[in-house]
């Protein structure tokens, strides 16, 4: 893997093949490519295995399948801590993007003064790591008698992901072309008209980058969710780390978990890897 | 720290207004903003305030008679303790390699799928895949499926390649902050990536051109063109990445639970508060950190990156 | 500005629909935070049985050891209401019910005559009382004892003595190490955490001759007793333990017995149920003795998971049947009847050891166990006085930190990062840290 770190020679796409290099080239990627998928492709097949042969040395490639691994998750009931990851993640993306967008707006097409300086604040929330806000935060749920409750976590996750989102969006916004703005203005054209022809094209892909962004982190977040839930708000990372247990085989029934509780992250990335790509180039920075 | 430039866009207010005049355009320009604003402080410095308050506090919950005020007891001896001072090391250590492995890595790639090539597709999305798994799945899958040294796959595919006298290495117990490291690099690495690639694909291929033409060497259209253009991205995908491997907590907790070295700031913050209970003791150090990485963000942002110091385009 | 109102409305509108808040359920509903070892999980199966019984329904939280006792502690010590009842062990009993965390339970156990505590090991009861008040009620409990392979010490003509001491143990392991291909001789716990490590390795240091604490508070983590006793300890595993030894815990070696990786393994008695399950390669060849000696007569350690009702909980009486029927003579024999003899939560009850269906499955293993539960005394478990009670631990709520610290240090000695000498030699430092608040009381 060291080879990787060497700097190697960046070909336009346009260029005129040379068929050699170009050859090694792609059997590097497509390698490489391989490489990092292996683990997850190990993950699938160890799910469906049997507990036995999930466990074996050398491992078992051909095993029979079985589904006891899924089976002994979905038989228990899995589907509240999902059901609560997916309304916490869904509903925390779309507030994010009730309050970032105004706030992108505001600093990049008509900047507040200072902007860079509300731009760093912003970020700079993102530095307080989340477990020396934990116990303050707990205590304030106990108090509010919001402990065990989505909705709470929600507005922690909406202020977890809004500085990315601000982020995201400003350098996206920052692309509308003002004059055209200006000039539609002039023309009395409406604001929707504007918002519909001029701004929504340039920014879509930002929102749904940041929309996917957004969902990744909430679903993925563990730390906030193990301490602030327990009966009936509990998440699906919450829910996975249950099944490692101090006693006996495990390996079939972590990964068929770990591979359902990924999926929606999975499906939703592959999907909108396009979006993702046009909307981490940060509206082509500049 | 310079004083924020000014973006050059001109009102359309008419000009020499009234100052009450201007004095609500002001406002009505940071209407959009307040929202947002108010919300993040709420909930993000409302808790850092709980937090700063409690790290003046002698407060550990197994002895709630004994709460009082601590002074600076409890920095002193976040400061001088031996654990504290190793958990700032590791998460230093920790930080910089992993962000400049997945960095590396990530530009690497990033340039072999800028390339036209048969199954571009494929392979990306199969580059994409680790970032997709949620981090306590990884760490889990990293533990358990991949290290452990009885039925990993790393010692099953050495026993497949060298028969029954394979060597079989503990690869968490050999290298437990590089096992470690491996995991968060293998789910970063992909988002570094992606970063780059849609900073590659904004190039301005004109120009390029124009240089091939001109006989400048691909090397030389690397360091003098793509490079310069890639730096904003770079920066970026350092820092976000930075941001949440300084933060690792998953990992830490799911691989090794913090032993054999490779506790990190958030593990031992982690500990004190839920072992020791220790709430004054944990806050204290809770403040250090966020004190220490906002005078390493700024320092970075202010100097260092150009993010901050964009002109007017 | 619109916007904040709004969408706050929105949320607080939204959330009654999603439940939550505290106690969720109604007056007929309980919530249970549990470990996920298989007998939790068993009875997680055989809750629908109480349910018909009572009418009282059941919401479980299953959490693994370490995160369980995260969870336990944030939610006991700040009273949040959100669990009727818990699984804590003997080490967080006594400390909670001091500080009023834990409702007490002697005028449940009046009562109810059927629960009969009479019948509970006195061991156990003892363990899980403060001032003859009883705070909590076992689950299962279990002590410590050597296991090791029949078989594979026949095959090499060494024997196990009646009652080992870590001498001769030290010994058989030199003779049976690679008695069979990818065999080693012992699994002793080497992963971090004081539950984990600190648990085989504090009954080691106890027979030793060493402890953590004299009477008078004075830290005697760097003392000859638990040098000799962690030295013994680290160089045996180095040199005869399996290969993952500094992160292998309770299921780690249960794999490496089960699987043949290992000859001998010192651990729990509860580990014997495993072993002996129908589906196990290993049934039927495994000898047990107890808990090899140095200069004490017995050093088998003390454990239960127990139940126990939160103080600030409203439905206390719903969360006492629970308890009483879940650590019952009925719920063994249910188990028995519905999952198999082997699978009883044993180690408890006086009266398990008496029913002959229990002792057909569990005749291996079952004498040498409440031998082992019945000679274990939390409050003189060494050669010297001790401050606090404990055998495997010591029961002050600043020892998790304390023992979970020093066997991160220990676990890199097993792994040759560290020697003995440095790792004791922090662990000293943080001992008498800890100490120094008990001296000043005590002076006072």
């Amino acid at each position: 893997m060291s080879t990787m770190t060497r700097a190697r020679k960046p070909a336009a796409p346009s260029e005129v093949k040379k068929p050699r290099s170009g050859i090694f080239l792609t059997l590097l990627a497509w390698f490489i490519g391989l490489a990092f998928v292996l683990p997850v492709v190990w993950m699938v097949l160890t799910s469906f295995h049997s507990e036995e042969d999930a466990a074996s040395n050398p491992p078992a490639i051909v095993a029979p399948l079985s589904l006891d691994g899924f089976k002994s998750f979905f038989d228990s009931n899995p589907w509240p801590p999902l059901l609560n990851s997916m309304t916490a993640s869904v509903v925390s993306t779309i507030l994010v993007l009730i309050l970032a967008l105004p706030a992108a707006y505001a600093l990049s097409i008509k900047p507040v003064e200072k902007w860079s300086d509300v731009m760093f604040f912003f970020l700079s929330t993102k530095f307080l790591p989340i477990v020396a806000g934990v116990l303050p935060i707990y205590l304030i749920a106990q108090n509010l008698h919001m402990l065990d409750n989505i909705g709470f976590l929600i507005i922690l996750y909406t202020g977890m992901n809004l500085p990315i989102a601000v982020w995201m969006l400003r350098s996206f916004l920052a692309e509308v072309p003002v004059e055209m703005l200006e000039a539609a203005q002039v023309d009395g054209a409406s604001v929707t008209r504007t918002l519909r022809e001029i701004v929504a094209p340039v920014i879509m892909p930002g929102i749904a980058a940041a929309a996917l962004i957004c969902f990744i982190f909430s679903w993925n977040e563990l730390l906030l969710a193990r301490v602030l839930t327990s009966t009936t708000a509990q998440t699906a990372p919450v829910f996975l780390t249950g099944f490692v247990t101090s006693q006996g085989l495990f390996l079939a029934k972590v990964c068929a978990a770990s591979l359902v509780v990924s999926l929606p992250v999975l499906a939703a990335g592959f999907a909108a890897q396009d979006k993702l790509v046009q909307g981490l180039s940060m509206g082509a920075v500049r | 720290m310079t004083a924020a430039t000014q973006e050059e866009r001109t009102d359309t207010a008419p000009s020499t207004p009234s100052p009450a005049l201007s004095k609500a355009g002001r406002w009505a320009r940071r209407a959009p903003l307040l929202p947002a604003l108010i919300f993040l402080i709420v909930v993000t410095q409302l808790p850092f305030i709980g937090t700063l308050i409690v790290s003046f506090m002698d407060w550990n919950a197994y002895y709630p008679n004994d709460r009082g005020f601590a002074g600076f007891g409890n920095f002193v001896t976040v400061l001088t303790d031996v654990n504290a001072r190793k958990a700032i090391f590791v998460t230093v250590v920790l930080t910089t390699t992993v962000v400049l492995t997945s960095l590396l890595l990530g530009l690497g790639i990033a340039l072999l799928l800028d390339r036209k090539f048969r199954g571009r597709g494929v392979v990306r999305t199969l580059m994409i895949t680790p970032f997709l798994v949620v981090p306590v799945a990884a760490a889990l899958l990293w533990k358990h499926a991949l290290y452990n040294p009885e039925y990993g796959l790393f010692n099953g595919m050495l026993t497949m390649i060298f028969g029954d006298n394979a060597p079989q290495p503990d690869w968490i117990t050999n290298n437990p902050l590089i096992a470690i490291g491996a995991a968060i690099v293998w789910q970063w690495t992909p988002f570094m990536m992606l970063i780059l690639l849609a900073g590659l694909q904004s190039r301005p291929l004109d120009v390029v051109e124009a240089a091939r033409i001109d006989g400048a060497s691909p090397w030389q259209i690397f360091t003098h063109m793509t490079l310069p253009h890639l730096r904003p991205y770079l920066e970026l995908s350092g820092l976000l990445g930075a941001i949440y491997v300084v933060q690792n907590f998953d990992h830490v907790f799911t691989i090794t639970s913090g032993g054999l070295g490779t506790a990190n700031l958030p593990y031992y913050i982690y500990q004190t508060f839920y072992t020791a209970l220790d709430y004054g003791r944990a806050s204290a150090a809770g403040v250090v950190v966020v004190l220490g990485t906002i005078i390493i963000a700024t320092f970075a942002l202010r100097t260092v990156l150009s993010l901050f110091q964009e002109e007017s385009r | 500005m619109v916007v904040m109102p709004v969408s706050a409305a929105l949320l607080l509108s939204g959330c009654a629909g999603w439940g939550g808040g505290v106690g969720g359920g109604g007056s007929n509903t309980i919530n249970v935070l549990m470990v996920n070892n298989p007998q939790m999980v068993d009875l997680q199966k055989l809750a629908p049985e109480f349910t018909k019984e009572t009418g009282i329904k059941v919401n479980f939280t299953v959490l693994p050891e370490n995160d369980l006792r995260d969870k336990a502690s944030q939610e006991f010590s700040s009273q949040a209401g959100q669990y009727d009842v818990a699984t804590l062990s003997n080490f967080e009993i006594p400390i909670y019910a001091k500080s009023g965390w834990v409702a007490p339970m002697n005028a449940f156990t009046k009562r109810d005559k059927e629960f009969d505590q009479g019948d509970i090991l006195e061991p156990m009861r003892k363990a899980l009382s403060v001032d003859g008040e009883v705070y909590g009620q076992p689950f299962y409990g279990e002590s410590s004892f050597m296991m090791y392979r029949k078989d594979v010490f026949a095959a090499k003509g060494v024997t196990m003595p009646k009652n080992p001491t870590w001498t001769q143990v030290a010994d058989i392991a030199k003779k049976v190490d690679r008695a069979e291909r990818g065999m080693r001789s012992i699994c002793l716990r080497g992963q971090p955490g004081w539950g984990q490590l600190f648990a085989p390795l504090t009954t080691v240091v106890n027979t030793f001759g060493g402890t953590w604490f004299d009477k008078e508070w004075n830290a005697k983590v760097d003392d000859k007793g638990f040098t000799d006793a962690t030295k013994f300890y680290v160089d045996l595993t180095r040199k005869h333990g399996p290969a993952g030894a500094p992160q292998a815990g309770f299921t780690e070696c249960l794999n490496n017995m089960t699987q043949g990786n290992v000859a001998m393994w010192y651990d729990a008695t509860s580990a014997a149920g495993s072993l002996e399950a129908a589906s196990s390669p290993v049934k039927g060849k495994i000898g047990y003795v107890p808990a090899p000696v140095m200069k004490t007569d017995s050093s088998g350690w003390l454990f239960a998971w127990a139940w126990a009702i939160e103080q600030a909980s409203p439905k206390k009486s719903q969360a006492w049947k629970f308890v009483s029927w879940a650590s019952s003579k009925k719920y063994e024999n249910l188990v028995g009847e519905e999952l198999g003899w082997s699978k009883v939560p044993s180690g408890k009850r006086t009266s398990t050891y008496a029913n002959p269906r229990y002792l057909k499955e569990a005749g291996a293993f079952s004498a040498a166990t409440r031998k082992a539960i019945e000679s274990a005394d939390p409050n003189n478990p060494g050669v010297q006085p001790r401050p606090a009670p404990g055998i495997q631990f010591v029961t002050i709520p600043e020892f998790p930190s304390l023992g979970t610290q020093l066997s991160q240090e220990i676990s890199s000695a097993i792994a040759g990062r560290k020697t003995v000498d440095e790792a004791l030699g922090l662990g000293q430092d943080l001992a008498k840290d800890v100490a120094k608040p008990y001296q000043e009381r005590e002076g006072k």
